[in-house]
């Protein structure tokens, strides 16, 4: 019998997670309308876009909570429609919202979840504390979940959906609410998984936690994927990082803006000073980043402060959305929703586009 | 295939079947995880127990009381507590399943059913956990409700077997009753639109039954309705089961009933379990 799961792409991997022309609607809402995507086996996909842009509706199709309208969807080579049950037993789900048991304690919820995935009592034990204790849980492990704060319940969370070992994992919005230190935890036990050959399918809102663990992006708006590639692809598009640099005296601000444009540096263009005196300077690659601030310590220019500032989620899908945004209908133009290729085929025309196949 | 989702992983294979279904130990196992879990959150809310732990009581001092000298004559409430503890017996059992809808509709509000739908489990492992423990809670409301009964001077016409017979008869009807309601709270939006159907249902089939008087006291169109209510012939058989007297007919009406509510109820029940979103 062929399986999808050993379907070899053209650089060599496989496909974990297979989406070809996946609609979903909501009465007029038009959650899912038509998109295409893959993941290759253990790597990380991180799913962007704005509220409502569907994001949390792909996750729960592929984990067969809700069924699609029209197209298919493949996890682990097992059909979302035609083979929920086993394609039940390779995944793990962190959904959005949290779905742990409120009145049972921590361990409890897990040793539940882990007796559930057929795991030996002993077993099953050992595992909730093990991923207590990595979740920072321990603790907190016998309070009941309802006492727990939104951070501690959403790593329970986390934890219950990493307890089967899952081959394909679908985290959404993991770490939104959690601080700094407990979303390094996470970032963490993450790569850790993709380490062991888990494959990911992430959404989120942090550029940060996307160039942390994903390999390749998509951004989705209203139902659609609209850009996708490689993050630093994506990123380039976009415009690359920003670099800020504070002069020493706040009023040499202007100056220093006028002679980056000056200097005539290789790509550099748009430098600008904000009211305080900060100079920002869109930057493409590390050799413009030199050259910018060497043309400056060239020219005398005292400087305070440097830094370099990655563009936020914000900036790449403002960039990316931009003219579609004030030309809808093209965009509706330019896709077939019958077609079988990949959603973003429709954006290809234009260059501020990624094409998302891998 | 089980093959190659291991190799996905390197994880060993689970022992499941070529289609992915669940074998039925690992059902069991299952269905006792899922037991637990119901378990747990009763010792976390003891005050879900209050129903079962003072329903019996009040009731039955309630009726004995009220109604038992209406009933019997005064100073005769005696007579009337034969009568009507096996009939609260099968009422207990309603209103107990009754909570069982509210509670499932309830459940249904928290994300925990999320990931149980995306876990490798028979959907139906879920329900029947619930009845299972449901069905305990009412083992306890009838040890309270005959303990009661005892107290007021109960007498058991036959013996032991029989008694235990009537027990097994009203948790059979009982469980078979969850279905329904379970059906009703899967389908209705809130937990108060079920109770409110719930009680709009219940409150005909218990008064207009043999539970509490005798139905040869009552019109012939009503009388008649209750030959047809299974909550009577429920009643009856727990009667005749305890008290003594013809037994065949109504144990084998509440059984066709539970069986028929069964087979109709949960397959409906476990098909809208698994199209909930
Ligand atoms: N059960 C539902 N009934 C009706 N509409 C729904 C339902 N679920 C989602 N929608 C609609 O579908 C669209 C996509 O929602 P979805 O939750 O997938 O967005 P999202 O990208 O996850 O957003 P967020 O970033 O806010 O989590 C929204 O317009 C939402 O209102
Ligand atoms: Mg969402």
């Amino acid at each position: 019998m062929v399986d999808m799961t050993t379907r070899l792409t053209e650089d060599g991997g496989t496909t974990a997670v297979e989406v070809r022309g996946l609609v979903k609607h909501y009465g007029p809402t038009k959650a899912l309308d038509g998109v295409d995507l893959d993941v290759r086996r253990g790597t990380v996909l991180g799913v962007l876009g704005p509220n409502g842009a569907g994001k949390t509706t792909l996750v729960r199709v592929l984990s067969t909570l809700v069924q699609p309208d029209a197209g298919t969807a493949r996890v682990a080579g097992f059909d979302v429609l035609k083979q929920p049950r086993q394609l039940r037993r390779v995944i793990g789900l962190t959904g959005q919202y949290a779905s742990v048991d409120e009145k049972l304690s921590g361990r409890e919820n897990l040793y539940m979840i882990g007796r559930l995935l057929d795991l030996p009592a002993k077993a099953a034990r050992a595992r909730a504390d093990e991923l207590l204790e990595r979740f920072s849980l321990t603790e907190a492990a016998k309070r009941p979940a309802m006492q727990y704060s939104g951070g501690m319940r959403r790593r329970l969370d986390l934890a219950a959906s990493m307890i089967g070992h899952p081959a394909v994992l679908y985290l959404d919005e993991p770490t939104t609410g959690l601080d700094p230190r407990t979303r390094n935890e996470v970032w963490e036990e993450v790569q850790r998984m993709v380490a062991d050959g888990a494959t990911v399918l992430l959404t989120t809102q942090y550029m940060e936690e996307a160039e942390q663990l994903a390999h390749e992006l998509t951004i989705i708006d209203r139902g659609r994927i609209i850009a996708g590639g490689k993050v630093a692809e994506l990123k380039a598009k976009v415009g690359g990082r920003t670099l800020l640099i504070r002069p020493s005296r706040s009023s040499a601000a202007p100056a220093m803006v006028a002679a980056i444009a000056e200097a005539g540096l290789d790509g550099v263009a748009g430098a600008r000073a904000d009211d305080s005196g900060l100079v920002s300077v869109p930057i493409l690659s590390d050799d413009q980043l030199t050259a910018v601030v060497g043309m400056l310590g060239g020219r005398g220019f005292g400087i305070a402060h440097i830094e370099t500032h990655l563009p936020s989620l914000d900036e790449v899908f403002l960039a990316v959305t931009g003219e579609k945004a004030s030309a809808p209908q093209d965009a509706q133009d330019a896709q077939d929703p019958g077609s079988s290729g990949h959603a973003a085929d429709g954006a290809a025309g234009t260059d501020q586009k990624v094409e998302v196949s891998v | 295939m089980s093959a190659a989702t291991a190799t996905l992983t390197g994880a060993p294979a689970k022992a499941a079947g070529s289609e992915g279904r669940i074998g039925l130990r690992a059902n069991m196992r299952h269905i006792g995880a899922l037991a637990r879990r119901n378990m747990l959150q009763i010792k976390q809310d003891p005050e879900s127990m209050f129903d079962v732990l003072l329903m019996p009581v009040i009731f039955t001092l309630l009726f004995v009381y009220v109604f038992g000298g209406a009933v019997s004559g005064k100073g005769h409430q005696h007579d009337y507590v034969d009568y009507v503890v096996p009939g609260l017996m099968a009422m207990m059992g309603m209103n107990i399943s009754m909570a069982v809808g509210t509670g499932i509709n309830d459940d249904f509000q928290k994300g925990v059913m999320d990931r149980f739908r995306t876990m490798p489990i028979a959907r139906s492992s879920v329900l029947i956990a619930k009845i299972l423990v449901e069905v305990g809670r009412m083992v306890i409301a009838i040890g309270i409700l005959l303990g009661m009964g005892f107290a007021l001077g109960m007498n058991i016409g036959t013996d032991v077997p029989h008694l235990l017979m009537a027990i097994v008869l009203s948790l059979f009807f009982g469980a078979s009753l969850m279905w329904i309601f379970i059906l009703l709270g899967l389908t209705m939006k809130t937990a108060q639109a079920v109770q409110g159907v719930a009680m709009l249902v219940l409150m005909p089939l218990q008064f207009g039954s043999s539970i509490f008087a005798k139905p040869t006291t009552m019109p012939g169109w009503l009388e008649s309705f209750t030959k047809f209510n299974p909550l009577s012939n429920l009643a009856d058989a727990s009667r005749a089961l305890i008290n003594g007297g013809a037994v065949a007919h109504s144990v084998w009406m509440v059984v066709a009933w539970s069986v028929g509510i069964t087979v109709v109820t949960a397959p409906l029940a476990v098909a809208r379990f698994r199209k909930r979103t």
